[in-house]
Formats: C-alpha cells, sequence, structure tokens
C-alpha cells in the first residue's frame, strides 16, 4: 500500500525532476554541442581532425541506447614507425560527450576495438584515432535512437 | 561481488595478432539518473582498464559514463612469447579487479 505520505514524497519528487528538465531545455542543444567541441578540442589538443582512415561501426538505428555495439577500426599498418596511439570515441547528445578513450601501440597489431556504449538520443557518433605521427583523423555515424538511454530522468 | 571474464587464446602462433575479449560484471551508474523522489543516484563506474603483456602495458582504456553497463572491451595484440596477460581494472569508490590469463606461443 502507497501511503499518503510516501504518495506526496514521489509526486514533489517527479515534479522537482520535471522543474529541472524545463530549466534545461531551452540552451540544452547549444550546450551539448558546445560539450562536444571542447571535448573534440581536449582530445585533439586544437590539431586538425580530418575525415577518413577510420571506420566506425555502429548500427543506425539503435532500439535500446543502453547497450549499443559499436567498433572501429583504423586503416594502419601498426608498425613501430606508423602506427595509431589512441582512439576516442564521442557522442552529440549525451550529458557528456566521452564514452571511451583507448590507447594502444604497435604491440597491438591490428588497429581496432569494439566495446558498447549508452546513447541517450538519436544524433551524431565520432570516433576520432590519433596516428603515430601526430595526425588526426575521424569518422562521424548519425544514429536514430529510439528507446533512449537515461529516459527515467527525463534530462535526455 | 566483483565477476570478470576474460576471453583470449590458450596458445598462438608467434607473431599471430589474436583478440582479445573482456567483460566485466558492472553496473555503470552514471550519476545522472535520479530515484522516485528525484534524489540523484551517484556515479559509481569502471574508470580504467589496463592490460599488461608480461609486465609491458599493451593496451589501456579510460571509460566514461556513456559506457553499457557490464562493459565489454575488444581489442587484439601480437602474441610475441609465452606469458601472463594481465587486466586490471579500477574505477570508483575503491573498484579494483585483477584477473590474468595465460597464454603458449609456440
Amino acid at each position: 500500500m502507497t501511503s499518503r505520505r510516501r504518495f506526496l514524497a514521489l509526486i514533489s519528487g517527479a515534479l522537482a525532476a520535471g522543474e529541472v528538465a524545463a530549466q534545461l531545455d531551452p540552451n540544452i542543444q547549444a550546450l551539448r554541442a558546445a560539450a562536444l567541441e571542447a571535448a573534440i578540442r581536449r582530445v585533439t589538443g586544437g590539431k586538425p581532425v580530418r575525415a577518413g582512415k577510420v571506420k566506425l561501426e555502429v548500427p543506425p538505428l539503435v532500439d535500446n541506447g543502453n547497450t549499443v555495439p559499436l567498433s572501429v577500426s583504423v586503416e594502419s599498418p601498426m608498425t613501430s614507425a606508423e602506427h595509431v596511439k589512441a582512439i576516442h570515441v564521442l557522442t552529440e547528445k549525451n550529458p557528456q560527450p566521452y564514452v571511451i578513450s583507448a590507447y594502444l601501440g604497435p604491440r597491438a597489431g591490428r588497429a581496432g576495438i569494439a566495446t558498447r556504449a549508452r546513447i541517450a538520443d538519436s544524433g551524431r557518433v565520432i570516433a576520432i584515432a590519433r596516428l603515430s605521427d601526430g595526425s588526426f583523423w575521424s569518422d562521424t555515424v548519425s544514429v536514430v535512437v529510439t528507446l533512449s538511454a537515461c529516459l527515467e530522468d527525463g534530462l535526455i | 561481488m566483483a565477476r570478470v571474464v576474460i576471453n583470449a587464446p590458450k596458445s598462438a602462433k608467434r607473431g599471430e595478432v589474436i583478440e582479445i575479449k573482456t567483460l566485466a560484471g558492472h553496473a555503470m551508474e552514471t550519476g545522472f539518473r535520479r530515484t522516485q523522489t528525484g534524489e540523484l543516484i551517484p556515479r559509481d563506474i569502471i574508470t580504467q582498464l589496463v592490460c599488461t603483456y608480461n609486465g609491458i602495458e599493451v593496451f589501456r582504456a579510460e571509460l566514461h559514463p556513456a559506457m553499457a553497463a557490464n562493459p565489454l572491451i575488444a581489442f587484439s595484440t601480437l602474441a610475441t612469447e609465452s606469458g601472463t596477460l594481465e587486466f586490471k581494472w579500477t574505477g570508483d569508490n575503491g573498484y579494483a579487479v585483477t584477473q590474468s590469463a595465460s597464454i603458449t606461443v609456440v
């Protein structure tokens, strides 16, 4: 049985959560875009990022944003002279853009990782690779998410 | 109880690229979710996985709240010599788990 006291506590909690969402709404898109830009800058140190060499595989239509399989592979011979140093995965619509940063070297043999991410909303997913010569390459995939991760809190 | 699973070949040819899959049982609480009464649930995630091959680091990953629960990470490494692959997960609230797998290189 839900007591009256408990019921009131639940209602006030739900209202509070609703208010937070309402406060965030107007600027949320701009804030998320700025956060993504800042994250890319932090990853690359302000160096230019070129499209290519990296292949990010994410299903284009995601049923459940709580576990999204993704894999990143990079064209590289993986020798000590020329290899991939790091692979970063970022998302556009999550509360924080970072998903994973993987650091590898010539001993990886093959430049690729696979993992599972949470994605809050339909938007871009970006993989950035740092090569041993200091250049940055990226691949961007737009995904559509039908059931969002972090749905409960309404913050998207 | 912290439970981790590693899938790596028991033996490999020298110079062969081996695929390693790791899975750690962890809720990866994001710190963005709220309880029914509107209180934030504090963040509790695994923040790092380090893989060493006979003591030399071959792979490292930094994880963020946007990793799915029970984080699965698959990567590869060159089979250079027989020995042990050691995996170390560390995270919030003192989470630390170490697991190793032995490999025979022929």
